[in-house]
């Protein structure tokens, strides 16, 4: 079984050379600390910077420098800032290559639902929304089950939705799962997981073809 | 030049009164008008509407109008980090209305740009297209969103001059642009109002046409939400 960082790890390997990659709040923001050296990325944050870099040395702390998550940060050579609505322009337009965000729920036909739980408080969707409607390259990262035990992979989401059919790939602490015409299809597994195991903690439709190597990471 | 200064925080915001509906620029903390809103506190007004991303922390930002209940609804995409907010949402007080972050900024510039409205896949098959027009385009479905309708514009720059033009610093950008020329009046607070010529035209990213007012912004607190830093090796 992974652990956040083994969730952030697992997708780095997923990011490529060249791409453009939007992180979400959460397990996606750690996955900047696992990508390959020798790769070129540029990490985009919707509130208005292109070339994110880490966070900066005590002292060298800027207001006026943060990213989505209103953490300080700093930008690397070739970095740039935009205002929100070419922000989203670079997101809806498609010109992000990946996304990477969490989740409460996805279902088997790739809806998600990581915004609003009825009855608690509902801080918004910021810019979910707008990246789930838009991006053709969509990794949600996630725990496989609640708190509870309880499956996040359903068969139809019971949350309010964020998005439609927009979810491509599901890595859990578990497993790195597909999303596909038929349902869900199970990829690789987590260290030590068996299938079995996945199979129990996924109520939609999982598809088990042949042999399921182990992830390597 | 058609001359926008104006001399303090208080001629900027003439002719603000209860119950209007306000634009803010900001994202978090970052980039917020702080004379602006300081002004509206001592002012008094209320019943507003404010448009912006965020809805400021308890005690800095629009978290100071909620503390004087001065505001009637928010319209945002993100509003933690709030309690007196949260306090005011469940007891009812205060309307909220929560929308995607890029539809917010898309019904800003389409306001600014003169479109009455525009098509956006954010938010189609959830309950934020509910009861809106959708529209399938090349197979896939969007959503209509209307520009918004606003009397003031509030937003910040980094430096500015006599005529209108802005320029932003960093993130602090954000909204900010969009917002101007998107409400009957836009008014300008600037960390810097430069004399006239110094702006480099190149560099301008608001001409001052989208500007009616703008002024020298007082004591800029610009604070931090998020600290975060790594050791040095």
């Amino acid at each position: 079984m992974l652990d956040k960082n083994g969730i952030a790890k697992r997708i780095a390997k997923e990011v490529q050379d060249g791409y453009y990659v939007n992180l979400g709040i959460g397990i996606p923001t750690l996955v900047a600390n696992y990508v390959r050296d020798d790769i070129e990325v540029e990490f985009q944050s919707e509130n208005g910077v292109l070339g994110m870099g880490p966070f900066p040395f005590e002292g060298d702390e800027d207001a006026d420098i943060i990213n989505a998550g209103k953490q300080t940060i700093t930008t690397l050579p070739g970095a740039s800032f935009f205002d929100s609505a070419l922000s989203f322009s670079m997101i809806r337009g498609q010109h992000v290559d990946l996304t990477i965000l969490g989740a409460m729920e996805v279902s088997e036909n790739g809806d998600i639902a990581n915004w609003k739980i009825p009855g608690k408080m509902v801080k918004g969707m910021g810019g979910a929304m707008d990246l789930v409607a838009s991006a053709e390259n969509i990794i949600v990262a996630m725990m496989h089950t609640n708190k509870h035990g309880e499956s996040k992979l359903l068969k139809r989401c019971s949350l309010p939705l964020t998005g439609v059919g927009c979810v491509k790939k599901i890595v859990t602490n578990l497993a790195v799962v597909e999303v596909t015409d038929r349902g869900f299809k199970l990829l690789e597994r987590a260290p030590g997981v068996s299938v079995e195991d996945i199979k129990n903690a996924t109520e939609g439709h999982l598809t088990i073809n042949g042999d399921i190597p182990e992830m390597d990471i | 030049m058609i001359n926008k200064k104006v001399s303090n925080v208080q001629d900027a915001l003439k002719g603000v009164t209860s119950n209007m509906t306000f634009m803010l620029g900001g994202f978090g903390l970052s980039g917020i008008p702080e004379n602006a809103i300081a002004e509206l506190v001592k002012l008094g007004v209320n019943g507003l509407t404010c448009i912006s991303n965020n809805a400021g922390v308890d005690d800095f930002g629009l978290g100071l109008l909620l503390q004087h209940k001065q505001i009637k609804k928010m319209i945002s995409s993100y509003v933690g980090e709030n309690d007196e907010f949260e306090r005011q949402m469940l007891s009812g007080e205060l309307d909220v209305e929560l929308i995607p972050q890029g539809t917010l900024a898309e019904r800003c510039r389409a306001a600014q740009a003169g479109f009455p409205a525009i098509y956006t896949p954010a938010g189609y098959g959830t309950e934020v297209a509910e009861g809106k027009e959708t529209r399938e385009f090349d197979g896939k479905m969007y959503v209509l969103e209307h520009a918004f309708k606003a009397d003031f514009a509030f937003v910040k720059a980094w430096k500015g001059d006599a005529a209108g033009n802005l320029i932003f610093k960093g993130t602090a950008r954000n909204f900010n642009p969009n917002m101007c020329g998107a409400a009957k009046i836009t008014v300008a607070e600037v960390e810097e109002l430069v004399p006239l010529g110094i702006l480099d035209p190149n560099k301008i990213h608001i001409p001052g046409i989208f500007v009616q007012r703008i002024f020298q912004g007082e004591r800029y607190e610009k604070r931090i939400e998020q600290r975060t830093v790594r050791q040095r090796s």
